[in-house]
């Protein structure tokens, strides 16, 4: 194995040793909303014509979990090794910035996947889902799954207690996340919060996300692939040169 | 070519100068010392050696590597034994050894792993968690994960603080094995006489700069003579030998002094005015100067 495929495997075992925390519970939560906010809002609302509102929701409880799991990863390790010093281990070796930064990423992707799979094969019992276009799908659930990947690892570096990356991961990713139009689609905002929400980079991945379910979406999947790959190449730029400068790592 | 070459490093935090100028050349295959009080400046040149931490100016090589430009050839020459005990409790001993191999790039290090952990007493550890082990244990893993990829240059920075006496023997054991076979090491520890019966040069930091280099046998000779220590049952010291006491704190606990002898013929004449005096003596000891007394001349004449 080379030194980037261990910290990858390395980076996988750590979540999977203890899969009930970082697998089955973030399944159950989404489970949860679906029951509660589908079973309030069923009847009431239609966000797109012929769409129950359960089903439009899935998509975006998927994507809430890939999501927010892809972050929970990185972020959780890097902090978790900083503050128990045996990031030291990592820091000492050979690896390269490129490699650190594709393993951890990597790795947050797979938890990202993984939750949200599983998420989508329970939620799917209680509705009917289509796949009008899989490929949307799946290029919007990695790329998705690579920002908050990226996120995360950028959040670890620069946080230095548990509390300072709770306040990133409550005072930017949850209202990013909730403002994205998971529980809706942005058309039914007024303008002003539809132009707003189109500032989100979040919305982008949701509703593109959510096109490769029903071929209905609010923004042209083209369109919010592009916004979101350059997203994701900003934020990995940012991510590399902070590696590189060893920046709060390296003192 | 040197094992290690610092040129000129200097290292900052904020307004405390923790690095001032040091130059320093370690050889390949010498066993070298690193001593120095707590604060000298010790585990930040040595982090700056391991890139965990990086220099204000200077540069620092590793077998001819530079440790900041040419980081992936400097590190993978060297193996770090790191102050703090740190582990990741996620994985066992083997796994933990395993994944440190892995970042170095070592497919099927298993054989070499084994013999580490044989040498340092953890192979009945093998498959333990991190969690469930005692410092003294956790601290032999750190050794061996620093000692993986089999590094040409291993730094151990105070590897034996607050372990057991039969860890420090295992231990020294092994490195001095791993020294003979051609391995440079490089050594801080606060106790001396470690550092005297090891390292074959020695270099005295004070205050982020370098106060003494030199061969651990030179260093000794620089205080000469022996020291007469003598515990006294009734009776105080004669004002006339209060010049021969070395620890000036003795004069204030009383009874028990370190007097400075430059030949045996000095002894006599002091046995002699502590007679004349009506001191009665307890105990009495003839010792050779050690590290100790050079360390603690060398300390208080930079003061």
């Amino acid at each position: 194995m080379t030194g980037f495929q261990t910290l990858f495997y390395k980076e996988m075992l750590r979540f999977w040793k203890v899969a009930t925390q970082t697998v089955a519970a973030p399944i159950l939560t989404a489970v949860l909303y679906l029951l509660i906010f589908g079973h309030v809002l069923e009847d009431h609302v239609q966000v797109y014509p012929g769409v129950k509102y359960t089903v439009f929701l899935i998509p975006g409880l998927v994507m809430m979990s890939v999501l927010q799991n892809a972050f929970a990863n990185s972020s959780s390790s890097l902090i978790q090794s900083k503050i128990t010093g045996n990031l030291v281990f990592v820091l000492l070796t050979p690896l390269s910035h490129w490699e650190l930064f594709g393993a951890y990423v990597l790795a947050a992707v797979v938890r990202g996947l993984v939750v949200g799979s599983g998420v989508f094969l329970v939620t799917a019992w209680f509705a009917d889902m289509s796949f009008a276009a899989p490929w949307w799908i799946l290029i919007f659930g990695i790329l998705g799954a690579s920002i908050l990947g990226t996120m995360g690892l950028i959040a670890g570096i620069w946080a230095e207690k548990f509390d300072q990356l709770a306040a990133f991961q409550n005072f930017l990713i949850m209202p990013a996340t909730f403002l994205s139009g998971v529980f809706y689609s942005v058309h039914s905002l007024p303008p002003f919060w539809q132009t707003v929400s189109h500032l989100n980079p979040f919305f982008y991945m949701i509703d593109g996300f959510r096109y490769g379910f029903f071929g209905q979406s609010d923004v042209d999947p083209l369109h919010s692939c592009l916004a979101v790959a350059i997203f994701l190449i900003l934020l990995s730029g940012l991510a590399v040169q902070l590696l590189k400068s060893g920046y709060k790592l390296r003192h | 070519m040197a094992a290690i070459q610092i040129n000129n490093v200097e290292k900052s935090y904020r307004t405390l100068k923790a690095v001032n100028g040091i130059s320093l050349s370690i050889e390949e295959g010498e066993f070298f010392g690193l001593l120095g009080p707590n604060g000298a400046g010790k585990t930040t040149l040595i982090s700056i050696i391991a890139g965990l931490n990086r220099a204000d100016s200077g540069t620092v090589t590793v077998h001819g590597h530079d440790v900041v430009s040419d980081y992936r050839q400097a590190r993978k020459l060297l193996g770090v034994v790191p102050q703090e005990l740190v582990f990741d409790p996620f994985f066992t001993v083997r796994e933990t050894l395993r994944m440190q191999s892995g970042y170095y790039g070592l497919k099927n290090n298993d054989p070499w792993i084994d013999e580490v952990m044989h040498h340092l007493d953890l192979t009945n550890k093998a498959d333990a968690n991190m969690r469930a082990l005692s410092g003294g244990m956790k601290r032999r893993v750190l050794v061996a994960q620093a000692l993986v990829h089999k590094p040409p240059v291993i730094v151990l920075d105070e590897p034996t603080a607050g372990v057991d006496v039969e860890l420090r023997q295992t231990l020294w054991k092994f490195i001095s094995r791993l020294n003979r076979e051609g391995h440079t090491v490089v050594l801080t520890t606060h106790y001396l006489e470690e550092a005297q019966a090891l390292c074959n040069r020695i270099a005295m930091l004070k205050a982020g700069q370098v106060v003494a280099l030199d061969s651990t046998s030179a260093l000794i000779k620089r205080v000469s003579g022996s020291q007469l220590v003598v515990q006294l049952a009734s009776g105080s010291l004669p004002d006339e030998l209060k010049d021969l006491v070395s620890h000036p704190e003795e004069l204030v606990l009383g009874s028990k002094y370190t007097l400075r002898v430059n030949e045996y013929q000095d002894v006599e004449p002091i046995l002699a005015k502590l007679r004349l005096s009506g001191a009665v003596i307890e105990d009495m000891q003839l010792q050779q100067a050690d590290l100790e007394d050079v360390f603690i001349q060398i300390m208080e004449g930079e003061k």
